[in-house]
């Protein structure tokens, strides 16, 4: 059996589930039935001088009957006492020594306030520290949260004070309510982070009740935005942790966060250069017993390749993931309909015909029987018609062969420029 | 008599609707779970062309009125369709997700949305500007009652001859409560009627009204009179009171209080259609003790679809296959005792290429029962037919090839009337899209071609 544990930035768990600072994380009685259910380990929610919260506080966004495809929060901080949550970390952590117990710390961007509140917690015993400067709602009103998230400076000087306070890891939890994340990572990199995570919660608001008019949710008629997350926010986040993973100025350990609903979803943020994945919503929608079959996929899937470790995938499709210039112009795909799968559904027709390049014909053989076949001559490779088709298998993208060498758009624009010099000097 | 016989209001349970409609969450899972095909293969099993994918989208958004809209638009009976059709042998059997993974309920989710529409009082569709011209409807069941809600969304000024006291025709007392609720048909009826079609109950056609008199007082006439009642068998007995014809005998339990008279008694019932089994199943859920349908070919040749088939089984219904009645018996005093039956054996085709029974000599048996249910097909109206003066063919009415017009120019036919000798269909399905189909051509023949502007 692989080894699942993980090791990032000094902070080790018996495997690379954590439970994301959350609401399953608000009382040791969570966080314990949670590392009893298999959890590696648990981002303590947000610690900081307690808050007042409202009812009601959640909200989903259901998609064709699907419940839960995004979720949507407006709950705040901790609102219990910061001493009886460090009792409660001090007795989880005691029955639990194993297991990572990470305090997320929220306080107003002041050096003696996260000196202070960092010392408090050092006595009690973390494996480490999350700074949140991500939550996107109600906090940053006050300037906290997301606010300071946005602002690189802030999220360098505060780094730096926990730090100057801290004896164990600190890592920085991003905001994506921003238009470069590496932008903000890179700030945490010069504050002295020993990691970061991402992403927090995304601006917004789920809905609106189209008979009442209120919003969803609601507190007596009176909406506000909250933050969002859940599976629909996965390729957001699996794009900014892959910009970051990628880019050398940043350099540090990724806590890989953002609509982490299974095994497979948990490959996919380890390839891309995550060492372990925090996840809630999937938690808070199905139960901690969800972990299980987390921990028996991932193990599965390593023996299956052969892979000793889980830290062995860490960051292995990096090096593929790149910019838009630097991909092969000459690479060429087309769509070829296996007619014995096909189910005659004809959807990849329409999506082709209305939607996209007109190549795929509905036809009918001697006999009269109805079948689809693409025009290859015309075919650009989209893939729609592969993504709308319900019958697996019916569809194959089909790898061309091509005579030219590859050839990127840099590549080309470097070589006409070359050229253009090359006409201007001759006009001289 | 059984110990355990059901009392009286039990039984009127059993004639109410079996199968329990789709919750939302059902209907909800189920929408989603089509695929919301193009150029679907469905719409093309449907014989009244209804936008399946279309209905089952809108379930799938919340939007029941424009749902149901969607299927009473192309069917005017698609209430009790939704309930009747034989649907694994057309839209759900054409359905792509049989060749994948299970077909979408589409009766169930059909049935859903204009059960909708019946709970939320909806009045569907708003009668057309009148264009002067008038069409008398002789019967208001499927055909007759697709082609007034057509004629009337056109302009016409519509009136329905109906001789029962109730519209509905084979919806409402042909169908067995159990499977096909009353307050459904009318329900369907009350759509047209709010489209002005005016309704003549109790007007039987050829004694209240002459069918001269309709013949000059529209501008056309459309007959769907569907079938009469069950012929004779022809044998010994017959003529006993506790011999049914099995169109009254269902009927019967629509039109008054759920008779107690068969609980705990045997019953047979001749002849292996869809009336046939309607007939079994209706004896059963009267308290009868045993059922037991008799038939002269084999399970193979039956006519009644499957689905009935396995519903009669679940019922309890036995099967007497290659069997055939010789004589009713009775006692003294003129009750039923017992069936004497013949074994028979297929030979082969005749005419109609179905394989024709012969009896087997020597091999009379008799099954003990007391009370026999004649469900051997239906005669025809040839009467009225003949008042007409319009062809027929052993009292089905003969069309023009491509045609609903009979040999009458201003009267057209559709529906069971012109079923039979390689014409037509039995479904209520199909005598709907007659109905619309002759409500359009007598469009045709009376406005003529829609001017081309350009």
């Amino acid at each position: 059996m692989a080894d699942l544990s993980i090791n990032l930035a000094g902070i080790k768990s018996p495997n690379p589930f954590w439970l994301a600072s959350a609401p399953p994380t608000n009382s040791g009685y969570q966080v314990q039935r949670a590392f009893e259910a298999g959890w590696g380990g648990a981002v303590w929610k947000t610690l900081g001088d307690p808050i007042l919260n409202v009812s009601s506080r959640f909200a989903a966004v259901s998609f064709n009957g699907q419940r839960v495809a995004g979720f949507n929060n407006i709950e705040l901080i901790t609102d219990r006492p910061l001493e009886v949550n460090l009792k409660e970390i001090y007795e989880t952590k005691k029955r639990f020594p194993d297991h990572a117990i990470i305090a997320s710390v929220m306080v107003e961007p002041q050096q003696e306030k996260w000196h202070e509140i960092i010392k408090r917690i050092e006595a009690v015993g973390v494996d480490g520290y999350e700074l949140n400067f991500g939550c996107p709602h109600g906090m940053a009103e006050r300037g906290m949260g997301a606010a300071s998230g946005q602002v690189p400076e802030l999220v360098e000087k505060q780094t730096y004070w926990a730090k100057e306070a801290a004896s164990k890891p600190v890592i920085v939890k991003l905001t994506p309510n921003i238009t470069d994340i590496t932008v903000t990572a890179e700030a945490a990199v010069r504050g002295g982070a020993d990691a970061i995570s991402m992403i927090n919660t995304i601006n917004s608001l789920a809905g609106v009740d189209i008979h009442s008019w209120n919003t969803i949710p609601h507190v007596g008629g009176k909406g506000a935005h909250g933050g969002y997350c859940g599976p629909a926010v996965k390729p957001i986040a699996l794009n900014m942790v892959a910009e970051c993973a990628r880019n050398p100025r940043i350099g540090l350990p990724i806590s890989g966060i953002g609509g982490i609903s299974n095994w497979q979803d948990a490959v996919e943020f380890l390839l891309m250069g995550s060492t372990g994945v925090q996840i809630c919503t999937a938690a808070m929608h199905h139960g901690f017993r969800i972990v299980e079959d987390m921990i028996e996929g991932l193990s599965n899937y390593l023996d299956e390749k052969g892979i000793a470790s889980v830290m062995d995938i860490v960051g292995k499709s990096v090096p593929r993931y790149s910019d838009w210039g630097n991909l092969d112009l000459n690479y060429k795909v087309v769509a070829r309909i296996n007619n014995d799968i096909c189910i005659n559904c004809n959807k990849c027709h329409i999506a082709c015909e209305d939607t996209s390049h007109q190549c795929i014909d509905m036809l009918k053989d001697e006999s009269g029987i109805s079948f689809l076949r693409v025009r290859e001559e015309d075919c650009v490779g989209c893939n729609l018609c592969s993504i709308v088709c319900p019958a697996d298998g019916a569809i194959d993208m089909i790898e061309l062969t091509n005579e030219l060498p590859p050839m990127t758009w840099n590549e080309r624009q470097a070589y006409l420029g070359g050229i253009e010099n090359e006409s201007v000097d001759f006009a001289k | 008599m059984s110990m355990t016989s059901p009392l009286k209001d039990e039984l009127e349970l059993n004639f109410q609707e079996a199968e329990r409609g789709l919750s939302q969450r059902e209907a909800l899972e189920e929408a989603n779970r089509c695929l919301y095909c193009y150029d679907a293969p469905c719409i093309q099993a449907c014989p009244t062309g209804i936008d399946i994918p279309t209905f089952i989208k809108k379930i799938a958004s919340g939007n029941y009125k424009g749902s149901a809209r969607t299927i009473m638009t192309a069917n005017p009976v698609g209430a009790s369709c939704a309930r009747v059709c034989p649907t694994e042998e057309l839209c759900e059997g054409a359905c792509v997700l049989n060749h994948s993974t299970k077909p979408i309920m589409i009766g169930n989710l059909q049935r859903y949305s204009t059960d909708w529409a019946i709970q939320n009082k909806q009045a569907l569709f708003k009668a057309g500007k009148k264009n002067g011209k008038k069409v008398a409807i002789v019967g208001s069941g499927p055909a007759g009652l697709s082609a007034a809600r057509e004629l009337a969304l056109l302009g016409y000024s519509v009136t329905i001859f109906e001789a029962e006291k109730n519209p509905g025709g084979l919806n409402t007392y042909g169908i067995v409560s159990f499977r096909l609720p009353q307050r459904i048909s009318y329900w369907e009826v009350e759509q047209v009627k709010s489209l002005d079609v005016e309704i003549k109950t109790n007007t039987r056609v050829g004694l209240d009204v002459s069918a001269d008199q309709l013949i000059g007082e529209f501008d056309a006439v459309i007959l769907a009179i569907g079938m009469s009642s069950v012929p004779k068998l022809g044998i010994e007995g017959e003529d006993l009171a506790g011999v049914y014809d099995a169109i009254d005998f269902v009927k019967a339990t629509k039109t008054g209080a759920i008779s107690d008279e068969f609980i705990g008694k045997k019953m047979a019932v001749i002849g292996a259609g869809n009336t046939a089994i309607d007939a079994a199943t209706c004896s059963v859920r009267l308290g009868a003790e045993q059922v037991a349908i008799i038939y002269r070919r084999t399970q193979k040749e039956m006519t009644a679809y499957d689905f009935e088939f396995e519903f009669a089984k679940q019922e309890g219904v036995g099967f007497h296959w290659l069997t055939a009645p010789s004589r009713i018996l009775a006692d003294e005093s003129g009750h039923v005792t017992g069936i004497e039956c013949m074994k028979m054996v297929l030979s082969e085709p005749g005419e109609d290429g179905r394989s024709r029974p012969v009896p087997i000599s020597g091999s009379e048996f008799v099954i003990p029962v007391d009370g026999v249910i004649r469900a051997i097909g239906q005669s025809r109206y040839i009467g009225l037919i003949e008042q007409f003066g319009i062809k027929h063919d052993d009292g089905v009415v003969m069309l023009e090839a491509d045609s609903y017009k009979t040999s009458n120019e201003k009267v057209f036919a559709c529906g069971d009337v012109i079923f039979g000798k390689g014409q037509g269909e039995a479904m209520v399905v199909s005598a709907a899209q007659q109905g619309k189909d002759t409500a359009y051509e007598i469009d045709l023949t009376i406005m003529g071609e829609a001017v081309d502007i350009a």
